[in-house]
Parts: C-alpha cells; sequence; structure tokens
C-alpha cells in the first residue's frame, strides 16, 4: 500500500513539474532545473532540523568515540560538512557488543510479554509520526533524496513497517512435531541473542526498520553500524526508540566506516547474527569475516542489475513511465534498480524515444524545493563513479541518447541519462552503476529475454510487462530473481519479502521470512508414556 | 449464615456512586441508534438487588433483517474488505485506545448487568478486550494465502477471503470478553457481521457499537441487534443472508443454532458451547496451590464460565487433606456487592440462571451426595449463592453430568492415573481439562488422553489472546482465539491456471 502511495506519490509530483515545464514558469524563478539547463541549483532551501545527535548511542546513553575521534558527515547538495560524528572502531563496537550481549543475557527485553515488546515498537511507530517532517529533513539533508519522497513516502513506510513488526511479536509460533515413537516433540522458537546490522545509505531509515524491526519483534538485542555517509538518522529514530520505553543496550548505533567499525562488528566472537546490506564486494568481506571468527549466521541483500523486460504487447506508455521511474527513483541508487531495459523490436523505437523524452523532463534540484524529482548523488565518490560508467558508455558506442554530465558546478547532480542500443556485454549492462542511467536493450523473443536476462552474477529483481498471463507467468518462473514485479515496479510491502538469487545475496528481508533470520529453532524432545495417540 | 458473607453487603451499602448513567438502549444499525422497528423494549435487570436496569430496545425478526442488509450492503459494496489489512488493523487500534479511554464505565455496566466483579472488570475483562483487538489488528496484515506445489503443468495458488456476514450471538457471562473474542477477528479478516449480545446483558454491547463508529470502523460493519435468542437470535442462524454463525451458549440452544443454519442456507457455523471440565489433582501436587485453583476454577465469575473447573478428581493419597484445606477456604471466600473489592464473588446474572442452580443443588442433595459446604442462597435481595462443594458423587449423578454455571464443584477421589482419564472423559463436553502434577509423564500422557480443546498443566484459566480454546465432542466445534479463529472467518479459494515452459516444478 505504502509502495503504491510512494510511486503514485511520484507520479503526482512528476505531473505537477510537467506542467511546470511546459507552462509559464518554465525557465522562470523557479531553483528546479530541468538536467538541460546549465545550473543546478540557485538558493539552497535551509532544513528545518538542527542536528542534536552526533555520539554513539551505547547502552541507553550518547558516548564520544572511544578514541575521541570523529569523522565528517556532508550535505550532497554542496559537498558541504554538515556535522562532525562520533567515529567508531573496534573498541566501540566491542563496548557496543558488551551492551547487547548483557541486555540480551540478563535484561529484560528477552524476558518481557511479546505483547509488551510490540507495544513498545507501537509507541515507537507513534512517535516516528509525530516527528515525521523532522526526521524526513534530517534524511534528505544527509542523503540528498527528494524531502517529498522522505517525508510523504519513506516516513510513513518506517511508522508502518514497525506496526508490522508489532504485529509478529505475540504470534512467534513453534510446532509441535510428529516422531516416529512414542516422543513428543515441540520446536521454540527463541532470539538467536545479539545481532550485528550493518546498514547502507541510500534508503538509512528503512534500512533500519528492515533490520531492527524482526530482530526487536524476536525479542533480540542489536548493534547496528550505519554507513558512514549516513550516520543522522538512525541515531534520532534509536533516540525515539528510548523515549518508546526500549530498554538500555537493546539497541546500541555506532557510526563509523565499514573496514573498521563494520569488519570489527562482522568478525565479534560474541556477536551471534549478522545482517548487511550494501555491495556484492563488501558482502564477500562480510561473509568471510562471519566465517572466520565465530561462524556467525549472515543475511546479506547485496547488489543487482535488474531486467525490466517490455514485451511486444505491453502498454508502452505505461512501461515507459515505470521503466523511468524504475530506473531513476532515488537518484538511481536502489539495489534493485531496472538498471538493464530490455524492450521488444516492435516497440523498440517508440519506446527509445518517448523514455528519452521523459527522463528529458526530469526535474534536478535542490531535493527539499517542492516538484523536484532527484537530488544529488551520495558522495563524490559515487558521483565520480556514475560519471566513469556514463563515459564507458559512451566509448563503448552505446547510443547516449540524453545526459551523460555533471549538472551545475557543485553538489554531486548528474543529469538523467539515457543509452539506447546497449549490448550485454558492455560494462554499463554488465555492472551495477547505482546512478541515473539507463541502458535500453533490444530483443526478439522471450527465450532469448529470459536467457539474457539471467545472464548476469546478480538475481535481485525483475519487471516483465506484458498482457498476456501465459508469458507473465512463464516469466515470473524463469527469471532467476528474489521478486519478480508484473506490470509495476518497486512495490514494497512489510509482507512482501525481499532478496537475492545468485550474487545478490542470501536471505530474505520483510514479511514472515524475514523472523527467520532472528530466531533459532529448538526442539525439545520428551519420550511419552502411554499416549493416547501418535 | 455469616461466613461467605462480605461485610459490605451485611452493612447495605448500594455503590449507587460507581452505577454509570445508561447511555446508549436502542439498536445499533448502520452507523445509527434506532428504535426497534415494533418500538418494543424490554428490561435490563441488576442482579445485585433485581431492580429494573435499563429498558433496551427489542430486536425482533424485521430489525434483524434491517441489520444484515446493511451489513450486506457494507460487505458486497462498502470499503471495510476493500481496504488493506494495514488500514483495518490501524482503526482496530483506535477502537482498542477508546476502550482503554472507557474501562471504569465498561467495567461497571458488565458488573450491574451480569454481576461481574468490578475489579476484575477494571483490571482484567475490559483491558483484555484492548488487548484482543490489537492481537487480531496486528493479524490483519497476515492472511496469507498459499502457492501450490501442483504435480502438473498448473500454477496454483490459495486465496483466504473474509468469509462475509457473520451472525456473532454472544452469551451474558463474559459480554465483553466474548464480544470481542467473535468481532475482532472477523472484523480483521474483513467480515462485516450482525452481534445479538445476551438479553441479560446487552448493555456494553452497545457502548462497544458507539466506540466502533468513533473509532472509524465503516458504518454497517457492527450492527448490535439487542433481543430475545428465541426471536432475534433464531432470526439471525436461519437467515438466508448470513454466511456464517458463531455461536456461544448452552449446548441446547447450540443445537437449535446448528439446525437452524442447515434448514436454511447452510451457513458455516462454529459452535462454542458448554463444558464440564475436569481437574485431576495426582499425590505429588501442592496442596496449596491445588486448593486455590480448585476453587477458582469453580467460583470465579461465580461459576458462570463455559470452561469452569466444575468435576474436580483429587487423588486418594491427598484427597483428605485437600478436602479439609479446601472446604476452609471455600468458607472463607467472600461473596456480595460486586462492586465491593473485598468480594470474591458476586451474585448470579439472573433469576433464571440463580434458580436452576438452586434446584441443581436440591438434586444433589437428593441423590446423596454429601454436601460439605455451602448449598444456600445467599442474603435474602439479589442472586447470590454460597460456594458450595459436593463429595461422595458419581459420574453419573446429575451434578456430576450436566453443566449448570454455577459456584457448585463435584469433588472426586481416584486411584489411578487410568482411573482418573477414565472418569475425565465419561463426559459429553469437552471443552478444557486440568492436570496438576510435578511429574512429567503422567502431565504428558494425561495432557494427550483427555478430549478436550485445552489442557491446562499447574495452571487453570490461563487463556491468552494467541491461544486458541473451543471444544471436542458436545461443547461444538471451531475454536475462538489465536489465528485459528481468524481463519474461521476466511473462505479459502483455490486459483489454478496451466503454466507453460516453467523451468521448474
Amino acid at each position: 500500500m505504502a509502495a503504491r502511495r510512494l510511486s503514485s506519490l511520484l507520479t503526482r509530483s512528476l505531473s505537477a513539474s510537467r506542467l511546470l515545464s511546459s507552462g509559464r514558469n518554465h525557465g522562470g524563478g523557479s531553483s528546479i532545473s530541468r538536467f538541460s539547463t546549465a545550473a543546478a541549483v540557485e538558493e539552497l532551501i535551509s532544513p528545518p532540523v538542527q542536528i542534536n545527535y552526533t555520539q554513539h548511542l551505547i547502552n541507553g546513553r550518547f558516548v564520544d568515540a572511544a578514541s575521541g575521534r570523529t569523522f565528517p558527515t556532508y550535505d550532497p547538495r554542496t559537498g558541504d560538512v554538515l556535522a562532525h560524528v562520533a567515529e567508531g572502531d573496534a573498541e566501540d563496537i566491542n563496548r557496543a557488543v558488551v551492551a547487547a550481549r548483557k541486555a540480551f543475557d540478563e535484561g529484560l527485553w528477552p524476558k518481557m510479554t511479546a505483547y509488551e515488546r510490540s507495544k513498545i515498537l507501537l509507541r515507537f511507530a507513534d512517535l516516528v509520526e509525530k516527528h515525521n517532517d523532522e526526521l524526513a529533513a534530517l534524511e534528505t539533508w544527509n542523503c540528498g533524496k527528494p524531502y517529498e519522497q522522505s517525508a510523504k513516502a519513506e516516513l510513513p513506510m518506517l511508522a508502518r513497517l514497525f506496526r508490522y513488526y508489532a504485529g509478529w511479536a505475540d504470534k512467534i509460533h513453534g510446532l509441535t512435531v510428529p516422531a516416529d515413537g512414542n516422543y513428543h516433540v515441540q520446536t521454540l522458537h527463541e532470539p538467536i541473542g545479539v545481532a550485528g546490522q550493518i546498514i547502507p545509505w541510500n534508503f538509512p531509515l528503512i534500512m533500519f526498520a528492515w533490520k531492527v524491526g524482526p530482530a526487536l519483534a524476536c525479542g533480540n538485542t542489536i548493534v547496528l553500524k550505519t554507513a558512514e555517509q549516513t550516520p543522522l538518522t538512525a541515531l534520532y529514530a534509536a533516540k525515539l526508540f528510548q523515549e518508546a520505553g526500549l530498554p538500555p543496550g537493546v539497541l546500541n548505533v555506532v557510526s563509523g566506516y565499514g573496514p573498521t567499525a563494520g569488519a570489527a562488528l562482522a568478525s565479534h566472537m560474541d556477536v551471534d547474527k549478522l545482517a548487511f546490506t550494501g555491495s556484492t564486494q563488501t558482502g564477500k568481506v562480510v561473509l568471510e569475516l562471519a566465517a572466520r571468527s565465530n561462524l556467525k549466521p549472515v543475511t546479506l541483500e547485496l547488489g543487482g542489475k535488474s531486467p525490466f523486460i517490455v514485451c511486444e504487447d505491453a502498454d508502452v506508455d505505461h512501461a515507459v513511465e515505470l521503466a523511468h521511474f524504475a530506473l531513476f527513483f532515488n537518484q538511481g541508487q536502489c539495489c534493485c534498480a531496472g538498471s538493464r531495459t530490455y524492450v521488444h523490436e516492435r516497440v523498440y523505437d517508440e519506446f527509445v524515444e518517448k523514455a528519452k523524452a521523459r527522463a528529458l523532463q526530469r526535474s534536478v534540484g535542490d531535493p527539499f524545493k517542492k516538484g523536484v524529482e532527484q537530488g544529488p548523488q551520495i558522495d563524490v565518490e559515487q558521483f565520480e563513479k556514475v560519471l566513469r560508467y556514463i563515459r564507458a558508455g559512451i566509448d563503448g558506442n552505446a547510443t547516449l541518447e540524453c545526459g551523460g554530465e555533471r549538472l551545475g558546478s557543485k553538489g554531486f547532480f548528474v543529469q538523467p541519462t539515457v543509452f539506447s542500443n546497449v549490448q550485454d556485454d558492455m560494462l554499463i549492462a554488465k555492472d551495477e552503476i547505482f546512478g541515473p542511467v539507463q541502458s535500453i536493450l533490444k530483443f526478439k523473443d522471450l527465450d532469448e529475454v529470459v536467457r539474457r536476462a539471467n545472464t548476469t552474477r546478480y538475481g535481485l529483481a525483475a519487471g516483465v510487462f506484458t498482457k498476456n498471463m501465459d508469458v507473465a507467468n512463464a516469466l515470473s518462473r524463469a527469471l532467476r530473481v528474489g521478486t519478480v514485479w508484473v506490470n509495476c515496479f518497486d512495490v514494497f510491502d512489510a509482507a512482501i519479502p525481499f532478496g537475492g538469487y545468485k550474487m545478490s545475496g542470501i536471505g530474505r528481508e520483510k514479511g514472515i521470512y524475514s523472523l527467520n533470520n532472528y530466531l533459532q529453532v529448538k526442539a525439545v524432545v520428551m519420550p511419552l508414556k502411554n499416549p493416547a495417540w501418535l | 449464615m455469616a461466613e461467605n458473607q462480605s461485610n459490605a453487603n451485611g452493612s447495605l451499602k448500594t455503590y449507587d456512586e460507581l452505577v454509570p448513567e445508561i447511555k446508549f438502549t436502542k439498536l445499533f444499525i448502520n452507523g445509527e441508534f434506532v428504535d426497534s422497528v415494533k418500538g418494543r423494549t424490554f428490561e435490563t435487570i441488576d442482579p445485585r438487588n433485581e431492580r429494573v436496569t435499563a429498558r433496551v430496545a427489542e430486536g425482533d425478526k424485521e430489525d434483524v433483517d434491517l441489520a444484515v442488509k446493511a451489513a450486506r450492503q457494507a460487505f458486497d459494496n462498502g470499503p471495510w474488505p476493500r481496504m488493506s489489512g494495514y488500514e483495518r488493523g490501524r482503526i482496530m487500534s483506535k477502537f482498542a485506545d477508546l476502550i482503554e479511554e472507557n474501562i471504569e464505565e465498561l467495567a461497571a455496566l458488565d458488573t450491574i448487568d451480569a454481576g461481574k466483579l468490578f475489579s476484575i472488570g477494571k483490571a482484567v475483562d475490559i483491558p483484555l478486550a484492548a488487548t484482543c483487538l490489537r492481537y487480531y489488528a496486528g493479524a490483519a496484515d497476515k492472511i496469507h494465502g498459499e502457492v501450490l506445489k501442483m504435480s502438473r503443468d498448473l500454477h496454483g495458488y490459495t486465496l483466504r477471503e473474509p468469509i462475509g456476514v457473520v451472525g456473532h450471538i454472544i452469551p451474558w457471562n463474559y459480554p465483553t470478553s466474548l464480544f470481542f473474542i467473535k468481532v475482532a477477528p472477523a472484523l480483521a479478516a474483513g467480515c462485516t457481521m450482525v452481534v445479538k449480545p445476551a438479553e441479560q446483558t446487552p448493555l456494553s454491547a452497545l457502548f462497544y457499537a458507539h466506540l466502533s463508529k468513533k473509532a472509524g470502523v465503516p458504518n454497517g460493519v457492527i450492527n448490535v441487534v439487542t433481543g430475545f435468542g428465541s426471536i432475534a437470535g433464531a432470526t439471525i442462524s436461519s437467515h438466508m443472508d448470513i454466511d456464517m454463525v458463531s455461536f456461544t451458549g448452552s449446548t441446547e440452544v447450540g443445537r437449535i443454532v446448528m439446525q437452524a443454519a442447515a434448514t436454511s442456507n447452510l451457513k458455516q457455523v462454529s459452535i462454542e458451547l458448554g463444558g464440564k471440565s475436569p481437574l485431576i489433582i495426582f499425590d505429588d501436587a501442592d496442596l496449596d496451590t491445588a486448593t486455590e485453583l480448585a476453587l477458582t476454577g469453580i467460583l470465579f465469575n461465580k461459576g458462570e464460565v463455559c470452561v469452569a473447573g466444575s468435576r474436580v478428581y483429587v487423588q486418594e493419597g491427598i484427597y483428605e487433606e485437600f478436602e479439609k484445606k479446601l472446604v476452609a477456604k471455600a468458607k472463607a471466600w467472600t461473596v456480595g456487592d460486586p462492586f465491593d473489592p473485598n468480594v470474591r464473588q458476586g451474585p448470579q446474572a439472573s433469576k433464571e440462571q440463580f434458580e436452576k442452580i438452586l434446584s441443581y443443588i436440591e438434586h444433589g442433595k437428593r441423590e446423596g451426595a454429601t454436601l460439605l459446604t455451602g448449598g444456600e442462597r445467599l442474603g435474602t435481595k439479589g442472586y447470590c449463592i454460597q460456594p458450595t462443594i459436593f463429595t461422595n458423587v458419581k459420574e453419573d449423578n446429575l451434578i456430576v453430568k450436566d453443566e449448570f454455571f454455577g459456584p457448585v464443584m463435584s469433588l472426586m477421589k481416584f486411584k489411578t492415573v487410568e482411573e482418573a482419564i477414565k472418569r475425565a472423559n465419561d463426559t459429553r463436553y469437552g471443552l478444557a481439562a486440568g492436570v496438576l502434577t510435578k511429574n512429567i509423564d503422567l502431565a504428558n500422557t494425561v495432557s494427550r488422553s483427555i478430549r478436550a480443546g485445552v489442557i491446562w498443566i499447574n495452571c487453570y484459566f490461563a487463556m491468552d489472546n494467541d491461544c486458541p480454546y473451543g471444544g471436542y465432542k458436545m461443547s461444538g466445534f471451531g475454536r475462538d482465539l489465536g489465528l485459528d479463529a481468524l481463519h474461521k472467518y476466511l473462505h479459502v479459494k483455490s486459483v489454478v491456471t496451466p503454466i507453460y515452459n516453467s523451468p521448474w516444478h
């Protein structure tokens, strides 16, 4: 539902911007720019929020880093420093794990009733609603995503996800199990213990919810490491959790870098479970560290190069719009972005023309500005990486339909970029770019597109556009991916599981499946004397 | 006569200041409080003093028809089954919050209508109504069908769809708890409903109807028709446009409900009926705990509990000591005005009920049972009865066979586990059972051997929102509470289509 709201919200803001561009305001006083306009951003809006939490949250208290060090976090609109944040390393992780361990082994949290836990999660959701605008502003400020997307889609989704998990807390069922003999067997679904969670920068609060929600519902305690690019909102949210009555030590938040803090968490001998969302490259490191240390079970949600398949019978206008949304949403910084747009040859030319026109309409600018669809990329590193891939596309003889350059001279804005005539072996068709770069490829028949769509090391998601039910069913089964969206895309819902095949990850988040990540299954077996039945 | 009597009862304190103003006495149909079509009303009586509390609209066939029409419309064309489970859950959560804002008044309504303890109402019944709503609110967005493993080139899946218009007929012993045990899962499932509260206890249900509207439950989703079983209840059971009837009450009436369903439109039936639940106490049980559980098991809510432990089986090794302790405790049990915080047992809910219990007590005496304590009415006004314990009884005695919903225990002695199981199962009922022992093997064996829907080991009345209960044998079928109760308000629809070129099966 929220996902549908999200897409309709974006469609709405999109039509508003279309009105703007074709109407009297075109090129006028607005600081929203079509990307073809030279200056990206004129006066920036000052976000109506203060940065109050920059220390680690360990055992219910905000504390400095053990080393006393801090690192800067930036406003991606300008590259200016927003705040200096405590820089966690192994010692901070260790302190957080000690707190989480104690909260798990001796604390109230796993011992209170599931209903009481659910009440705390519900109170947190209410507080998120109360602080919706501040959290949204902070998210946009630190992450660069459009404020309307933060405030009207992601924050409501945050509350919604926690209410979903609140509802699970008192419905986690083990089984009674049949045995081949006189035994009484039960399975107890017990919390797994201290969960280490490492979250990325593209959806800081939504990823917070995907990780923290199920872990808390199941009665675990947590050490959460945020991405170094976006440390701010998780600290704010953790503060609200304390206000909601979460006991100290249950949720600890450490800011810092992957190779130091992240690695310390992944290799910690006293962390019982690890969940990571991020790049495939880092995912491999995390898995290896878990293997080398205490064999903690790991869930990974990694990269993708998701195919978006437009069949010959598809509604082209609808497909163009959703393909655009699938790729450009969140500045193209989505693990499941539809970054390989396969279009049937019969509708290919029409599609390319319309996709280009749509990209040209995309409003890029200050994400706090109403009607802006696209803000800056997260940081200079990503920004340069995206531009490098665009260069590779041009060099590889893909046709640059539009875009291809940075926008303005400040911040990390990139023009919405569309390539056509992309071949499967080009770098832009193989690698995850994580930027506003759409690659359109042509196909002839279904067997071919299935084969090509599956020729990737990734397997996160796919889009299928067709009116034919048999085609939809056949493709749904044939694609080796964790999510298939048929005639829709990016429909996220608390109850819909998400995760990858192949090198896109291990395990599923959201939905009932996510509970398994945070539960141990204990079989309890005892003899039965003179049972009435077996 | 002095024993059992609370001081308050003796001092004739009336607790008038705690009696709330009665705000809702009309039928609630399609979101409005309305008079019955014929304009008739009936009296609801305060069982503490036999005075008329209020006159309440008497629902007749045409009133039920109007309520069903509203529910049908709300189901077929209204927003309730079409909104997301999450949105339904949000409204249900709001409903729960509103209940928590009115605990005192709601508890008082059940006290003056059913004679229930005010203190327990405030601490247990009413707060648990809110938790029940929250439990099912949290389940509303977790209704899963399954994708099937078809052994051919077919793709199949199941949808769980709301069953439609549900008729709920609820009893007078738990006017609040049973209202929500029925209404909450049906709401979560997306059903619309017509609720008929018992004629003895119509008041809190009407208050809940009012709160449901305030919470945002759309018009027509919950309709409340107060009235009598033989008229309003019978109309619901035999209505051609109701898709399911859910009934809690006596086995006799349950049979009528099921017959009416069978002769009308074969609507789905879920019935939670009477019980004569055994509590089996083994030699190794702790005597203090055992006597306390046994006594609470039969005296709680004055014995007006379908799962009451009305047959207490005690192993011979501890029998005598158990009996002595039990009787002493029963004599100290305070009975009186349910508003008095020191009282543990109020009056029976109605005159009819009161007289029925007294006649069973007389029957027990006539059949030659030994009366260990109690056996009389308490005071001269209101429907209070002394805690009563009979011994030297057998399974074929009327007081051991029949459920009569009063503070009357049948205490029996047994030798072996096999004997206890056999005698415990020697009943037409199968609702609940208790086992008190520290021996793990005994506990497990008895748990599987007793033909009943709930087994409590070293506890009793251990109800929880997540824990289904319901009957074996003539105690009914279908389960209330837990996710089982949610599923009974859902149809399973299988959807099947050919699949071509599937890479796996």
